[in-house]
This record gives C-alpha cells, sequence and structure tokens, in this order.
C-alpha cells in the first residue's frame, strides 16, 4: 500500500467496484478498500467462492455482481479486503487498519462507497438473543449457506423482507409467519408514483412473482400487522404482534426483522460532509451534486450511502462519481467527461423510476420509529430505553447530542449507529418538531474501534 | 429585556455565577450563541484536582474542593462527583526528585493538600502499575465528576431561583448607554446594569467589545474513551515526565487526556483529531499500564476551551469600563474551580471585593 492515491474508493460493494475498474481504465492509480475478505459489498457477498446451487437460490440480481467482481479481479486496482477505515477528515487523511496495522494514508480524491445499513428500529424485546436483522440472516445464507433449521419469523416492511422469504422458501426453510408491519394506507400513499414505477415494470413483475410462489407454497404472509413484540427471558421464546383486530402470539426461537435500509454515513459524517433529512426515504444523506461530490473538495459519495437506490443504480452513481475524479484529477476534459456520463446517467435514471413507489410504498409509521413503548431499549451499548429519552425531552433537550451527553445514548461501543435515527425520531416527535431539527450526533472517530495498542503504534516518531 | 446582571456564556461559570449572584436576590439573564455547555463545560475531562495547581490558584481550588465534597447542598444533585484522589507518578528519580521539589514548595506556602508518597504506598493505592515506577504526589481528597451533569445540575439550580437563560442568542453587539449595559442578540436586546463575561474560548471578542483586548487563545485538547472494563483502578494517574491523565470512569471507561491539541478550525467551531499526538497518549498509557494494549477506544474527541499565555484564568472586574466583569480563560483546567469561580464573581460584583485573592487573575495583568 502506498502513502497517497489519487483516487481511494472505500467500499468494494457495486458503486466502488465499477468505479475502480472505470478509474483504473483510464490509467489512475487507484486503491479500492474494503472490510469484508473478498469483493462484492452486502449485495454481491460471497461472490467468488459461492456454489453454483446457492447462487442459483439467491435470483438473477445476485448473479449480476458476478461481472463487476471479474472485472475488478482483471484490472490494475490495488485493492485491499480485510481493511477497516477508522478515520477520514476534510483534508482526506484516511486512517486504516490493514493486516492488523494502523496507518495513514492520503488521497486527491477519495470516494465512499461504503453502502446501505439495516434502519434500526427498536420495538419491544428486540434486543433479546434470537432477533435478528433479515440482512444478517441473508449474510449467513450467502456466505456460509446457514439456514434457521428450526423454523422462523419473518417480520418487518420492506422488499428485502419478501426476497429473503422467497429465498428461504426455494433453500427449503420453515417459516412459521411472514409479518408484514406495512400500514394498508401505505398503498394509497404509493399509488400516485405507481405510473413511473411501472416505466421499470421488472421490479413490480419480480415482486410479484415473489408472492405469487409464496403463496403457492402455502407460506402467506399477512399483512397490516402491528404491535409486534418478541418475549423471552435468556432469548427469544415466542413472538406476539396484532393483525385484524385480534392478539396472536408464535412460539419461535427466531425472528428476523427488516425494516428498509438507510445509508451508511459515518465516514462523511466524521469527514464533515453535510447532511440533509429525506423526508420521503425518512434517513439522513450527504448533501451531493449530480456526479456525486459531497460539501468537502475531493469527497465524492456514490451508491446507497448517497441514497438508497440498489446496486444497479449504485453501479451508475459509482462510475460517473469515478468519471468525476478523472475530471477533477485533469485527466479528462469537460467534454469527455459529460460524454463518458451519459450513459450511465440515462440508465440512472430508468432505474431511479421505481424508489419513489418503493420509498411510500414501504414508508414506515412514525408511530414504529418514534418507539412508542417507553421500556424499549433504544441504546444498547448503555442500555437507554425509549422513556428514559422521553424524559429528557420533557427536561426541556431538544437536540440529540445534548440526549447523548446526558443519557450516554449512543456513547457505547457502536458508535450511535444503532440509536441515532430512533433518538431524532423520538426527539421530534415528543417535542412536535421536525426530525431534521434534533440534529445528530457529532461523530467522534475513531469510526471503527481502535485498540490502545495498535494507536500506540502509528507513526512512531515522537511529536513535540 | 431588563435584568439585573447580564451574563455571557452558558457554561459552568456563566451559571455558577448566576446562581451564586440568583441566591442574594439578584435576577440575572444567561446568554448563549449555542446550547448550555456546549463547549468546554460539557466536554472536558471532569477532572477535580487541587494536585499540583499554580500557587496563585491554590487557594481557590482547596476551597473549591471543599464545595465540591459537598456539592448536593448547593446543587441538589452530587454531579457523579467520585473522591478517589489523584496521583502524578515519578517513572524514574528525576521524576521524584520534581515532586519533592513541588511537596516542599506547597508545605512552605502553608498548605498540605500534596503529600509525597512512596513506592510501596503507590502500589498498595495503584497495583495495576507498571513495576518500574518509584513513588507518587497525592492528594487524597481529589477525585473526578460528569461535566454536562454539574453543568445540567447548576443549571437547573440556578432556574428554579429565577435564572433567565437564552439558548442561539449570540452576542452582536455591546453598548454602555446611561449607567446601563445593552446587549443585542437575535433573541433580542437584553439590559443591565452590570455584564459578566464568562464567554469561554469567545471571550476575547466580549473584551475586545469593552475596548480590553485580551490575548486569550482557542484551542481543542483531545481526549479519548475505551470500551467498559472491570474496574481495577480508583485514583486519577498522572505522570510527573508525561502528558498524561488517566482515570476509569463509574461506569467503567477509560477517560485519557494529554493535553494534546486537535487541529482546530475555530470558525466553524470543528475540530479534526491530530492521530499521531493521540498516539503519544496510548504511548504514554501503555508505558504505565502495558496490561491495556488490547483496549479499543471508541471515542475520541476535543471540546474548545480558553487559554491564557500564563495558563492563568481571568477573573477579575473590567479594567475599562464601570459594572463589567471578566471570568474565562482557564486553561483546560477550570471545572474544579467553577462552584467558588461564581462565589467569587457574586463577591465581587456585590461586594466590591473578594474574600479570595484574585490579584494575579487580573485583566490588566495584560
Amino acid at each position: 500500500m502506498k502513502d497517497h492515491y489519487p483516487l481511494v474508493i472505500i467500499g468494494a460493494g457495486p458503486a466502488g467496484l465499477a468505479a475502480a475498474v472505470i478509474a483504473a481504465e483510464h490509467g489512475l492509480d487507484v486503491a479500492l478498500l474494503d472490510e469484508q475478505p473478498a469483493p462484492g459489498g452486502q449485495i454481491y457477498r460471497a461472490m467468488e467462492s459461492i456454489p453454483a446451487e446457492r447462487a442459483e437460490l439467491l435470483g438473477t440480481e445476485y448473479q449480476r455482481g458476478r461481472k463487476l467482481v471479474s472485472a475488478l479481479r482483471d484490472s490494475s486496482v490495488d485493492y485491499f479486503p480485510d481493511t477497516q477505515v477508522w478515520s477520514l477528515n476534510h483534508k482526506r487523511e484516511i486512517g486504516l487498519l490493514h493486516d492488523k496495522t494502523p496507518r495513514m494514508i492520503t488521497a486527491d480524491q477519495v470516494l465512499l462507497a461504503g453502502g446501505a445499513m439495516e434502519r434500526p428500529v427498536p420495538f419491544p424485546g428486540w434486543t433479546l438473543p434470537g432477533v435478528m436483522n433479515a440482512g444478517a440472516g441473508q449474510i449467513l445464507f450467502k456466505a456460509h449457506g446457514i439456514v434457521p433449521s428450526d423454523g422462523v419469523v419473518l417480520a418487518g416492511s420492506g422488499p428485502l423482507l419478501l426476497l429473503l422469504a422467497w429465498q428461504y422458501l426455494h433453500a427449503g426453510v420453515k417459516m412459521k409467519a411472514v409479518l408484514d408491519l406495512t400500514p394498508m394506507h401505505n398503498h394509497l400513499r404509493a399509488l400516485p408514483h405507481l405510473p413511473r414505477a411501472l416505466l421499470v415494470h421488472h421490479y413490480l413483475a419480480k415482486g410479484l412473482v415473489y408472492k405469487k410462489d409464496l403463496k403457492q407454497a402455502g407460506s402467506s404472509t399477512l399483512h397490516n400487522v402491528s404491535d409486534l413484540r418478541a418475549e423471552g427471558n435468556e432469548g427469544i421464546a415466542s413472538i406476539s404482534y396484532r393483525h385484524k383486530g385480534q392478539q396472536h402470539s408464535i412460539e419461535t426461537d427466531l425472528l428476523l426483522v427488516h425494516f428498509g435500509v438507510i445509508p451508511h454515513t459515518h465516514l462523511a459524517r466524521a469527514a464533515g460532509c453535510r447532511h440533509d433529512w429525506d423526508r420521503s426515504q425518512q434517513c439522513w444523506r450527504p448533501q451531493l451534486d449530480n456526479w456525486g461530490n459531497s460539501s468537502i473538495d475531493g469527497i465524492l459519495i456514490a451508491g446507497d450511502s448517497a441514497r438508497i437506490g440498489g446496486a444497479r443504480t449504485a453501479e451508475h452513481a459509482g462510475r460517473l462519481a469515478a468519471i468525476q475524479s478523472l475530471h477533477a484529477l485533469g485527466l479528462i476534459h469537460q467534454r469527455d467527461r459529460n460524454r463518458l456520463a451519459k450513459k450511465d446517467r440515462k440508465w440512472m435514471r430508468e432505474e431511479l423510476h421505481i424508489r419513489p413507489f418503493l420509498d411510500a410504498f414501504f414508508h414506515i409509521p412514525g408511530k414504529l420509529l418514534s418507539v412508542p413503548d417507553d421500556d424499549t431499549i433504544v441504546c444498547r451499548c448503555e442500555e437507554v430505553t425509549a422513556g428514559d429519552i422521553r424524559e429528557a425531552v420533557a427536561d426541556g433537550h431538544h437536540d440529540s447530542n445534548q440526549i447523548k451527553f446526558l443519557t450516554r445514548c449512543g456513547m457505547g461501543p457502536c458508535q450511535g449507529r444503532q440509536c441515532a435515527e430512533s433518538v431524532a425520531h423520538i426527539v421530534a416527535a415528543a417535542g412536535g418538531d421536525d426530525v431534521a431539527l434534533g440534529g445528530h450526533y457529532r461523530g467522534r472517530p475513531p469510526v471503527t474501534p481502535l485498540t490502545l495498542g495498535q494507536l500506540a503504534s502509528l507513526s512512531p516518531e515522537e511529536v513535540e | 429585556m431588563t435584568t439585573d446582571v447580564l451574563i455571557i456564556g452558558g457554561g459552568l461559570m456563566g451559571f455558577s455565577t448566576a446562581l451564586q449572584l440568583a441566591m442574594r436576590g439578584r435576577r440575572c439573564v444567561v446568554l448563549d450563541k449555542d446550547s448550555p455547555g456546549r463547549h468546554a463545560s460539557g466536554v472536558n475531562a471532569g477532572g477535580l484536582r487541587t494536585l499540583n495547581r499554580h500557587p496563585a490558584e491554590i487557594p481557590l481550588a482547596v476551597n473549591a474542593a471543599r464545595m465540591w465534597q459537598d456539592i448536593e447542598s448547593l446543587v441538589d444533585s452530587d454531579c457523579d462527583t467520585l473522591f478517589p484522589g489523584q496521583i502524578r507518578v515519578a517513572e524514574n528519580a528525576e521524576d521524584m526528585q520534581v515532586l519533592e521539589e513541588r511537596a516542599a514548595m506547597i508545605h512552605a506556602l502553608g498548605f498540605d493538600h500534596e503529600e509525597i508518597i512512596d513506592r510501596d504506598e503507590l502500589y498498595k493505592l495503584v497495583p495495576a502499575l507498571a513495576p518500574h515506577c518509584e513513588g507518587g504526589l497525592i492528594c487524597r481528597s481529589d477525585g473526578y465528576g460528569r461535566p454536562f451533569h454539574a453543568l445540567d445540575a447548576f443549571r437547573r439550580k440556578a432556574y428554579s431561583i429565577g435564572v433567565d437563560y437564552h439558548a442561539s442568542a449570540r452576542v452582536d453587539a455591546i453598548e454602555h448607554k446611561n449607567d446601563e449595559w445593552r446587549v443585542s442578540t437575535p433573541k433580542g436586546e437584553f439590559r443591565a446594569p452590570v455584564l459578566v463575561n464568562c464567554a469561554g474560548a469567545w471571550a476575547g471578542r466580549v473584551a475586545a467589545a469593552l475596548d480590553e483586548p485580551v490575548p486569550v487563545k482557542p484551542g481543542a485538547p483531545m481526549l479519548m474513551i475505551t470500551e467498559r472494563l472491570p474496574r481495577f483502578i480508583e485514583p486519577v494517574i498522572g505522570a510527573a515526565g508525561r502528558k498524561l491523565s488517566f482515570k476509569q470512569m463509574q461506569n467503567g471507561t477509560l477517560m485519557i487526556g494529554g493535553a494534546h491539541m486537535a487541529e482546530l478550525n475555530f470558525e466553524h467551531q470543528t475540530s479534526d483529531m491530530n492521530w499521531a499526538k493521540l498516539a503519544v497518549s496510548a504511548r504514554s498509557v501503555m508505558a504505565l499500564f502495558p496490561q491495556l494494549e488490547n483496549v479499543r477506544i471508541v471515542r475520541t474527541w476535543a471540546g474548545i476551551e480558553a487559554f491564557m499565555p500564563d495558563n492563568l484564568p481571568v477573573i477579575s472586574r473590567s479594567s475599562t469600563s464601570p459594572n463589567a466583569y471578566h471570568a474565562f480563560g482557564f486553561s483546560a483546567h477550570g471545572f474544579q474551580l467553577s462552584p467558588v469561580v461564581g462565589k467569587i464573581m457574586s463577591q465581587l460584583i456585590l461586594d466590591g471585593k473578594s474574600t479570595l485573592p484574585v490579584g494575579a487573575f487580573s485583566i490588566s495583568r495584560f
């Protein structure tokens, strides 16, 4: 690894892979850093090692990743797997951990392509062992072929829930129930966006096929479910929910939940990039121009860490950002940049036709996001409950950071990844304000934990 | 609006001053450009240290220490204080000599809060310490608190006896007319016969508006926190030969400071960590506690503090304007002094003089 690169890309999912390959094709010395052991990101995880049969089960969208990954292998990109980035600042100094050794490198251009994370939505019992994110279930399946052996309940709202149910169906997993928490009135909310979504009807068709397959297999989904709870002492023993006015309960030792995905913004925040609250996607996202330039010179963001658009959109956005970097570095003329960008820009626009529909259809009810039950833990690291936070709001603290100081919510090892959004929603709901006004936790590096010994080994020459 | 005393700066010094004035029946308004304790007051390391103070600060620190021991009677909260002592460790004979000279000097001044301990006593108090140390200087009644909780307690108590506070009230202009201070802010104009400058790193701007420029400089000392560990150490540890402050907090996390500065952008109120310097702090910790090698750092930060060239605060009446007062520039060691500073300020304002010696902190020394 060199101390400096003209372009450093962080994240080897669809955006990062597409960007790295096109930048290298133009002769650029580019480093691609990724925390996973192999390229593909979450969506194309384990692409190079997966048995054909399992790849088949994961469907055609998954298999698209093969081309991207092999293009990386054929390229001159300096690719560093198993590399954690723990710091990034506005001077584009990157603190990373590679081979367990910390080091600082610099770049003229940094492209953040860290993808998305599942939206954490606290509900009663969500911290019990045996409650997991659907994404985690899918990772175990993709990377290791691990599926629940004693049956599973799937619950939540979002396309991934349906996809995972369909994948499990084909893998022969026993699903005790699939509980869709999407409220019925979201259909109305989504209706105005349907004509545009129909322009890319293959997505809708796919969803309908998944549904039909599930139904034919006898694994029907319950819709308009509410009041989800996980119950048990040491771990989950059962779940309960409301459906059609009735209270129900199911015994299970595994519940996989999903409430959509939100951008990974931690590195962008660490660098000081400005973010806005996106009402339709119900998340913070970085301020970007249409090339992916953030509010900080030389830092670009593409893919789901910019805005949730899915894997194909990420690929186009990654290429657009790389092309912009080539231009910013003086390697291509503005005219060539615009010409090179044409196709990706057109395809990306087409891909995005489906988004307003999906965003509206899978809009998470505000009541769920603002954690109505006072005893529910919001910050798992510091065990701070929704009631603790509401108490702080009632005491006059209307800012996420003050609530953090006061309650320690968000001060644990996860750095607020699990609770930042919930706190913002609780503050907004309790104070009657807009979510954006409560602000977001100020970033406190390292973005990923670093040991004292590792930090001590950084730049051994004495300072001062 | 009109009040008795206008205080600029809603940190600990501002609220402590407001609290003491309100306890003596004065109406106070605290103006803040951000939110309460947004900078130094909310995010400092929380040390309650009389150990190794500048001689001029000792009478204040000793007095403040007594107030902290019984802080609940003042603000209805213990501010999460603990008093396990603070120790400066000597790692070699040279360090030990420095500490012994220090102890002799303190005793000559007539104080007895700092005390030399030998090797045996040191390892009895801190068994986890690396074996090479020779002894130390201790103040057994020192300790630490949680700054934001303290700020919150002072603030609440002040509110409860009538202090008024305005957030997001950045001071745009200050005027003195007809024996009255007029301060304009986005939240309106505030008037009072008395003005107090507790604006921390921004205090230089207030002083300049009173035509008495002071060489106060903002700085952002870096701190880091580790994951929680089982309790293995009680006292706060410093070292005679290193820039280090090390303690295990109530919840088991380690707080590590060393007065290494982040790269501060004062205008934007942001700072970049200087990892090379934080690595020096990490190496200091490794030298004294090598067993912590695999402990994870979960957070670092740097709050904005006001530093004076001589590292002594300004606690003073204005040298240019009538009925104007200053308390700022605590140079990253003001937390412990905050209760007594409020008391001193109330005395300066209401009695014309303080019962404690504050001559060394005059604004006219610059």
